[in-house]
């Protein structure tokens, strides 16, 4: 069964990007891409491995410049932002990497205080504990609270990554891979944890994957990249209802193989 | 072929220019992370102290076992704690706390930063609005260039108890002479140039460190070839400091 779309605004796009392109070297990765995320959408964006998903939601983020185009993100233009501005504005977005990028130093609840001890000073020490228990426990995981990331699964560490990014109340989340290296089962526990995210705290999402049942399972909308461009987009069944063959052979490697 | 590598070597030398121009900037620059400085400087400092010690006094028995006969042929073992007093104070221990604090330290450094670094937690740092330089790099070099001055002074003091102990074993020299020896023959130039050359030393070892494993790349084999580069790049430059410092020192002198 697809998601309602009741949810989403259509009237206010959050992320706005046009003729964007990238290049690393010789390397053309995103060739003209333009693309609007709407409020309380969660926008899948398909691709083979390569094609520059991850390079388009660190441009988002600004961790990557753009060689060309626009990139506006809650109004502001990235690429115009000095830093400040654009560390204020990453407060907004929350990034979910692919390897979950725990810090590895720190415990659970260490990782979790981090970006609220630095970007909410004012916290006391009660109200910091408190936001930390609430974040862990809405991804399902307060007993994890003082383990090391490296005594944890790999589903449970994409969650806490979730937990970290979740704990500033961003706008947006970032997911990268969100599913990538998990099995079935704990694929399904991230994708209901993505939309619960969707539901709760009322973000609007850019997932990357090549997961075609996470993208069915998540994706109000799904846009696909093909050499560098976006040109599929729409609910799951349209995107793959095409004689293309780049299409019909990347939902047949998900669904034969 | 060659203009290539030529090319390479002026974009990397281009590139750490950069690197420390941008550590001088944070440095100045507010938030500070004074509690990320204090972390690091026992990172560094206290964490070091087990194998400066044992090194330091081993150096210190070492060297005045070394020194010994030579002044035995001139019937001068006499001048033995004003020999080893200069060797350690203006030599060896900033020398031997920089090489070890290379080895330990700066591959710890460039490991760990390494490893952030292809985990992507420095971009993950970025993204929760934490300026990862300021947090990372600018503590790190912070803490090696107040600590080694601090561990070379320490290095310094548990040498010569080491050499005190062989001269005493030896000689029968009591403590209080040994030292009245000692400080008769340092001066204040011998010291002063030691705690600003250990500085120097202690900054070589952060930044270079800091540099490899914050532009590492590769996966783990980055983090392996981060943290070696790390160590090879130090030693040298601290060989080369330690030349110019003597050179400078020397035309003070006169």
């Amino acid at each position: 069964m697809e998601k309602q779309l009741s949810h989403i605004n259509y009237q206010n796009p959050v992320i706005n990007i046009s003729a964007l392109r990238k290049s690393f070297g010789d390397l053309h990765v995103l060739r003209g891409v333009d693309l609007q995320l709407f409020e309380g959408e969660n926008l899948v964006v398909l691709g083979r491995s390569g094609t520059g998903k991850s390079v388009l939601i660190k441009i988002v983020s600004g961790l990557l410049s753009a060689d060309e185009g626009n990139v506006n993100v809650l109004g502001q233009e990235v690429g115009d932002l000095d830093e400040k501005a654009l560390m204020a504005l990453r407060l907004k977005i929350g990034f979910s990497f692919q390897n979950s990028a725990l810090y590895d130093s720190m415990t659970v609840r260490e990782n979790l205080e981090f970006p609220l001890v630095r970007n909410k000073r004012s916290l006391t020490r009660g109200e910091i504990d408190k936001e930390v228990r609430e974040v862990l426990d809405s991804v399902g995981l307060l007993q994890a609270l003082n383990q090391m990331p490296s005594e944890l699964s790999g589903g449970q560490r994409k969650r806490i990554g979730i937990a970290r990014t979740l704990i500033l109340r961003p706008d947006i989340m970032l997911y990268d891979e969100p599913t990538a290296g998990l099995d079935p089962i704990t694929c399904t526990e991230i994708n209901n944890l993505i939309n619960e995210v969707q539901q709760i705290y009322k973000t609007s999402s850019i997932i990357i994957t090549h997961d075609l049942t996470c993208a069915k399972e998540v994706g109000d909308r799904i846009v696909m990249l093909l050499d560098g461009k976006f040109e599929r987009q729409g609910r799951f069944n349209d995107i793959f209802d095409s004689d293309d063959a780049r299409v019909k052979a990347f939902y047949d490697y998900n669904f034969i193989a | 072929m060659i203009s290539k590598k030529i090319d390479q070597k002026l974009i990397q030398l281009g590139n750490v220019h950069h690197f420390i121009m941008r550590f001088f900037k944070e440095l100045v620059m507010p938030p500070y992370e004074f509690k990320e400085i204090i972390n690091q400087c026992y990172e560094v400092g206290v964490k070091s102290l087990p194998l400066i010690s044992l090194t330091g006094f081993i150096t210190g028995i070492v060297f005045t076992n070394q020194s010994r006969p030579s002044l035995e042929d001139f019937g001068a073992t006499a001048m033995l704690p004003s020999l080893i007093a200069i060797a350690i104070v203006r030599a060896l221990a900033p020398l031997v706390t920089a090489l070890i604090a290379a080895g330990k330290v700066g591959s710890n450094i460039g490991a760990e930063l390494g490893s952030m670094k292809v985990t992507e937690q420095i971009d993950a740092m970025e993204v929760s609005g934490t300026n990862p330089f300021k947090f990372l790099v600018v503590s790190r070099v912070l803490a090696t260039t107040i600590m080694i001055p601090i561990l070379s002074c320490y290095t310094g003091f548990v040498g010569l108890m080491g050499s005190f102990l062989n001269v005493y074993q030896h000689e029968s020299v009591s403590f209080i002479s040994f030292f009245d020896q000692v400080f008769e023959t340092v001066t204040f130039l011998d010291i002063f140039q030691a705690i600003i050359k250990a500085g120097f030393f202690g900054f070589t070892i952060g930044i270079v460190g800091c540099y490899q494993g914050y532009n590492s790349s590769k996966g783990t084999e980055g983090v392996g070839k981060a943290a070696n580069a790390a160590v090879v790049a130090s030693m040298f430059l601290i060989f080369i400091e330690e030349q110019l410092v003597v050179m400078i020192v020397q035309s003070i002198r006169g």
